[in-house]
């Protein structure tokens, strides 16, 4: 790979830049308890909670783990889990 | 014929950079810069210049507004002193990632606290690691002709860069001198206008300065430093093309003055320069072997000058009107970390001189000669940088 000049690249390409192995913890949403309130997805500071027809789901590709998802979940559905690599 | 006059070192200034067409102009007064930029609104506000002239609320903003005006492809210029080249630091570091080249002059004024508002070196020193690359003038035509240069050198394809033109305030900032200015078709010919390989456009955006992780985020500092070290070739061309233009030759990025067969080889930067001079040449009549070498180019470090100019030399003695607190100044610093390790060098004695307008004149110079040749012949180790000056009695 070729590093561009004053690291300019194109336009509208931030999706490229997978910020998600910065996390150290990942949130994981148990589907039983989840109410589908939707209220971690307006927490989420990164965008990474996507609703998928009838469910919620993380997208791991940029979620930090910061933890408010959890934090915020008032069914306690979503657990906190050391993240291995 | 040449147009010559005598004129405030500001307006030489801001004559150079009209006659270097900005597009946009953004700056926050401060002393003692006010002159060149308030010379540069009235040009604009008179028609005289036909640029965009941004009033912006701090220079973080006048850095910030250059740096997006550069982004968009215009040739842009701020200029600010002291606190407010402080205040324009993080957009500094960042417009040198981005590889923006506009030009700043960094007009020369001791940093608070306590307050003060004349000259030393501390401020554009502090910017010493930023990537913007830092020219030390001596005099108004220097000033005026290193501005025409600084453009030049910052808009070539291998650099990219932003360039201070740093001069040292009141002393040439507010003084009148002789000045010859060049015509502005000769101006057009040594400056062509900026065309960017790179510049925002909305049909086919693109981002600055993008994200860059650990896997890259080396490459893209060593990038800069790349385009500083391998730049100073293109810097001295760029200096012997505007000496062809003018006659005026300052010996590219480091001006040896009468080191030829010096013993004693003084080191110093700006306006200070021109007073050790004139007591190199006093001290030259009664057969002392002194000479002087000016750093005209600080960053890039020109060692490959430096080191030329002091062989031979029995001691190196450098003024520094700056200090890197709990450690020495920072000329002193470079000229010995890159002298040491070479066979036959002198040693290098760093004095702090000048910090806040303190006069350096010419007896203090001799002193340092003086004091230089007695150290460096005791058969002692260099002592730790000396305060050139200083009364210990009243410090608390």
């Amino acid at each position: 790979m070729k590093i561009s000049s004053g690291a300019v690249v194109e336009g509208g390409t931030s999706l490229n830049y997978k910020t998600g192995n910065w996390r150290d913890q990942r949130p994981e949403i148990d589907p039983e308890s989840c109410k589908q309130c939707g209220i971690c997805q307006e927490v989420c500071p990164d965008d990474a909670v996507r609703q998928v027809r009838d469910r919620y789901e993380i997208d791991y590709n940029f979620c930090k783990g910061c933890g408010i998802c959890a934090y915020e979940c008032t069914a306690e559905a979503i657990r906190m889990k050391n993240e291995e690599k | 014929m040449a147009d010559i006059r005598v004129v405030e070192g500001s307006e030489a200034v801001a004559l150079a950079v009209k006659a270097c067409r900005p597009h946009v102009i953004a700056a926050y007064p401060i002393s003692p810069q006010t002159h060149i930029v308030e010379t540069l609104a009235r040009m604009v506000a008179d028609g005289d210049l036909n640029a965009e002239y941004v009033r912006v609320e701090s220079e973080f903003s006048a850095a910030s507004v250059v740096s997006g005006a550069s982004t968009a492809g215009s040739r842009s210029y701020t200029a600010s002193a002291s606190q407010g080249l402080l205040l324009m630091t993080e957009v500094l570091y960042a417009s040198a990632g981005m590889r923006l080249p506009f030009v700043i002059t960094g007009v020369n004024r001791s940093i608070s606290a306590p307050i003060n508002i004349q000259v030393d070196h501390q401020d554009t020193i502090s910017l010493r690691d930023s990537g913007v690359i830092q020219l030390y003038v001596e005099s108004a035509q220097e000033a005026y002709d290193m501005h025409l240069a600084a453009f030049k050198i910052a808009e070539d394809p291998s650099i990219m860069l932003p360039v201070m033109v740093c001069m040292d305030g009141w002393v040439l900032t507010h003084s009148y001198e002789r000045v010859e200015f060049l015509d502005q078709e000769a101006v057009d010919r040594f400056l062509p206008p900026f065309k960017p390989e790179n510049y925002l456009d909305t049909a086919n955006p693109k981002t600055w300065g993008s994200y860059a992780e650990e896997d890259v985020l080396m490459e893209f500092k060593y990038s800069i430093h790349k385009a500083m070290t391998e730049g100073k070739s293109c810097i001295r061309k760029i200096m012997a093309e505007l000496t062809a233009l003018t006659g005026r030759d300052y010996g590219g990025l480091v001006e040896a003055y009468r080191t030829g067969d010096a013993e004693v080889v003084l080191v110093a930067m700006g306006s200070m320069a021109g007073t050790i001079k004139d007591a190199v040449d006093d001290m030259r009549r009664e057969g002392k072997k002194v000479g002087l070498i000016r750093i005209r180019c600080y960053r890039p470090f020109p060692y490959e000058d430096l080191v030329a100019a002091v062989r031979g030399a029995k001691v190196v003695a450098v003024l520094d009107a700056n200090v890197s607190m709990g450690s020495e100044g920072a000329v002193g610093l470079d000229v010995k970390s890159k002298l040491i390790g070479r066979p036959g060098v002198p040693m290098v004695i760093d004095f702090i001189a000048g910090l806040g307008g303190r006069e350096v004149n010419s007896t203090a110079v001799r002193e340092i000669v003086d004091r230089a040749e007695r150290l460096s012949s005791s058969g002692l180790p260099p002592p730790e940088a000396e305060w050139l000056d200083l009364n210990p009695a009243i410090v608390p």
